[in-house]
């Protein structure tokens, strides 16, 4: 684990000679190659949500969890980098506010670029959570702690000061690049540290035939029972997730979060940049065997009991062989144990009685079951590694949205580049501290996933809407962007006060406001909620960009798409292009999806 | 970016995989620490597979900055211009 931390703390170092302007330090000088963009690409993403997070939805909900993959995250990686990509890259913006200036107006990026700065720290904040979570709960630092006579209750608030200060250092230093480059690392470790897990789970349990018999029916397929939401263990139907998944939330992320739109505009050009999504595509449809596998895994597997065994020596001796399991452990199921609260030690229940099973500690559990001495410390920082990488991305994201977008804008305007590259570097800081006081505010979740994904919706969904009609009718105003945007995320909240799902408490699951209907599940609740959030946004930035004079056409050129010379790609060599790499990308995702139907 | 990162990347990997390796080498004959993996001795067989994708990586890289070495530099292209948006 030293190793690793020295090597991503000595990229930071040897990179800091290139940070020399703002454009280096917020963009990495636009000069990166597609390879590099497109394993940060899906680098990025691969925090503490993807690794953690799809291991608990595995363990809670089965293969559909895969629909994330397939119908969440492919499609709209590869609209993204042939549609969207131009536009992006081509109008210089250096973030998706500047865009929306760019294509809108002043009050639309400024309502982004808060909401965004306000999402992306928050999600900072939950990687840093699970971290020390995730380092209390596999007792890292207790021997440490023990020895130095300091209180055990403090692992969790040292873990997280440490993970803060080992990425404020390295991009404090590097800037993006140095965060690409780490997420890159972390990419390939996190193969390292997750494929032999998986290879020794599905051996251990029998094959994908021993994991069929462990497991219920319903976990085993990706498609089976989506028409009702009774008969599929997400509580969903086939419009909910072909519309909340597919279309808006999936698109609403990997089209305009800037935490991974940043990695692909920083390329050397147009045509690597259109690429990075598509490159990142592939890895993505394998993922799901690496970090959803171990869920399903832990659940199969059988749970551990205390158990007595009693034998008689041959000397006539009886002894009784009491192996002891903690309670959270037998009140769980497989590997995946009961949800304790940390504060108290007591087990956490749910509104019917049944004790919350904790899915985040499946694949951590996993880890801790199959793994020997040595390979573990690989697994572990492989862990690690994507927490930190999942927190890099937000934290770079954030220091440029809020110097280019909030603090140049709306600050200081017109002052040195080297101000600004300052500027840059303490609002690393300062995400970073905000991103520790939101930390603490996660422990009320049983599953990272549902956290972001209702975050998200909140913010995203209405967000997709704005750019589609921005990026494909020149009719769109700034009014009705502006508007809109307000109205969708008005009602994604209205839609969470007004809903709660059926295992949950009234609070911070919904239903502050009243209880009006009861959704199966949280992930049901959360893509009903941004379908909400999108049509809202969608009607009212029409009725009101009709109302509205817009901009003539001659300021919209090479920002929308009717009005855009398409880039000529003639001179590649057609399978080299990105629309036969997007094809070949999705016919992949369908195949996969074939075979696990 | 005149630093490839496969040198880095390739650096780190190589020492992994000698270290688990090694480790995986001298506690061949135990037992009971691989009772956990299924007898399978995982520190040696993974550390080799890391160690030689590590080497490929950093010989990759190194070639292609000896490549980047023998180029002349490219042409000052217009980032001037472009500073302090």
């Amino acid at each position: 684990m030293l190793l690793y931390f020295v090597f991503v703390i000595g990229i930071g170092f040897a990179l800091k000679r290139y940070m020399k302007t703002s454009k280096d330090f917020f963009q990495a000088g636009r000069a990166l190659p597609a390879w590099i963009c497109g394993l940060a690409f899906i680098s990025a993403n691969l925090g503490a949500q993807e690794v953690i997070g799809m291991g608990a939805s595995g363990a809670k909900y089965g293969l559909e969890t895969a629909h994330f993959y397939g119908i969440g995250a492919i499609p709209a990686m590869v609209f993204v980098g042939i549609f969207m990509m131009p536009f992006y890259y081509g109008s210089k913006a250096r973030s998706v506010p500047e865009f929306l200036r760019l294509r809108f107006d002043e009050k639309t990026r400024g309502l982004n670029a808060c909401s965004f700065a306000v999402m992306t720290v928050f999600s900072s904040g939950i990687s840093m959570y699970a971290m020390a979570r995730l380092i209390q709960a596999l007792h890292v630092f207790d021997g440490l702690f023990y020895q130095l006579g300091w209180p055990q209750g403090g692992i969790f608030t040292f873990s997280i000061v440490l993970s803060a200060v080992i990425v404020l250092l390295y991009i404090f230093l590097g800037g993006l690049t140095s965060a690409i480059y780490n997420e890159v690392l972390q990419f390939f470790l996190i193969i390292a540290g997750f494929l032999p897990l998986v290879l020794l789970g599905l051996k251990n349990i029998g094959g994908w035939a021993g994991l069929k018999a462990s497991v219920p029916v319903a976990y085993m397929h990706e498609w089976k029972g989506v028409l009702h939401s009774n008969t599929n263990p997400m509580g969903i139907e086939i419009i909910g997730i072909g519309m909340g998944l597919g279309f808006v939330l999936g698109s609403g992320y990997w089209c305009t979060d800037f935490l991974v739109i940043q990695t692909a505009m920083a390329s050397k050009d147009m045509e690597s940049a259109r690429r990075v999504p598509l490159i990142a595509a592939v890895p993505k449809m394998l993922f799901p065997f690496l970090v959803i596998l171990p869920g399903l895994l832990a659940i199969g597997l059988p749970t551990p009991h205390t158990s007595t065994v009693v034998t008689t020596e041959s000397n006539g001796a009886i002894v009784h062989n009491i192996s002891v399991v903690p309670k959270e452990v037998e009140d769980g199921r497989g590997l995946v144990p009961a949800k304790i609260n940390p504060l108290t030690g007591q087990a956490m229940l749910d509104a019917s009685g049944h004790p919350l099973l904790d899915y985040d500690m499946a694949t951590p559990n996993m880890l801790l079951h199959y793994f020997p001495t040595g390979i573990l410390g690989l697994g572990l920082t492989a862990l690690l590694a994507s927490f930190m990488s999942g927190m890099a991305g937000n934290v770079t994201a954030f220091n440029t949205v809020f110097t280019y977008d909030l603090y140049q804008s709306y600050i200081h305007k017109g002052a040195s580049d080297r101000h600004y590259l300052a500027v840059g570097r303490w609002a690393t800081v300062g995400g970073i501290l905000l991103s520790i006081a939101t930390a603490y505010a996660a422990i009320n979740f049983n599953n990272i996933m549902d956290t972001l994904q209702l975050v998200f919706s909140f913010v995203n969904a209405p967000l997709f809407a704005t750019f589609l009609l921005g990026m494909f009718s020149k009719r769109t105003t700034g009014h009705g962007a502006f508007s809109g945007l307000i109205a969708g995320t008005a009602a994604a909240m209205l839609h969470h006060g007004l809903t709660l799902p059926i295992e949950a408490h009234a609070g911070i699951h919904g239903g502050w406001i009243t209880v009006i209907h009861h959704y199966p599940s949280d992930m049901a609740q959360n893509f009903w909620g941004a379908i909400f959030a999108f049509s809202t946004n969608f009607v009212v930035a029409v009725v009101v960009s009709l109302c509205t004079k817009p901009r003539p056409e001659s300021e919209l050129v090479g920002l929308v798409h009717s009005l855009t010379p398409k880039p000529s790609m003639a001179h590649l060599a057609w399978w080299k292009r990105p629309e036969a790499l997007g094809i070949a990308v999705l016919l992949g995702a369908v195949a996969l999806n074939i075979f696990f139907a | 970016m005149s630093l490839d990162l496969r040198i880095p990347m390739g650096l780190m990997f190589t020492f992994v995989g000698i270290i688990l390796s090694v480790f995986g080498l001298r506690t061949n004959g135990d037992a009971a620490l691989y009772a956990k993996s299924l007898g399978i001795n995982a520190n040696l067989w993974w550390g080799l597979v890391l160690l030689v994708f590590g080497f490929t990586m950093f010989l990759l890289g190194r070639r292609r900055q000896l490549q980047l070495a023998k180029e002349p530099p490219p042409a000052r292209e217009e980032g001037e211009a472009r500073r302090g948006h």
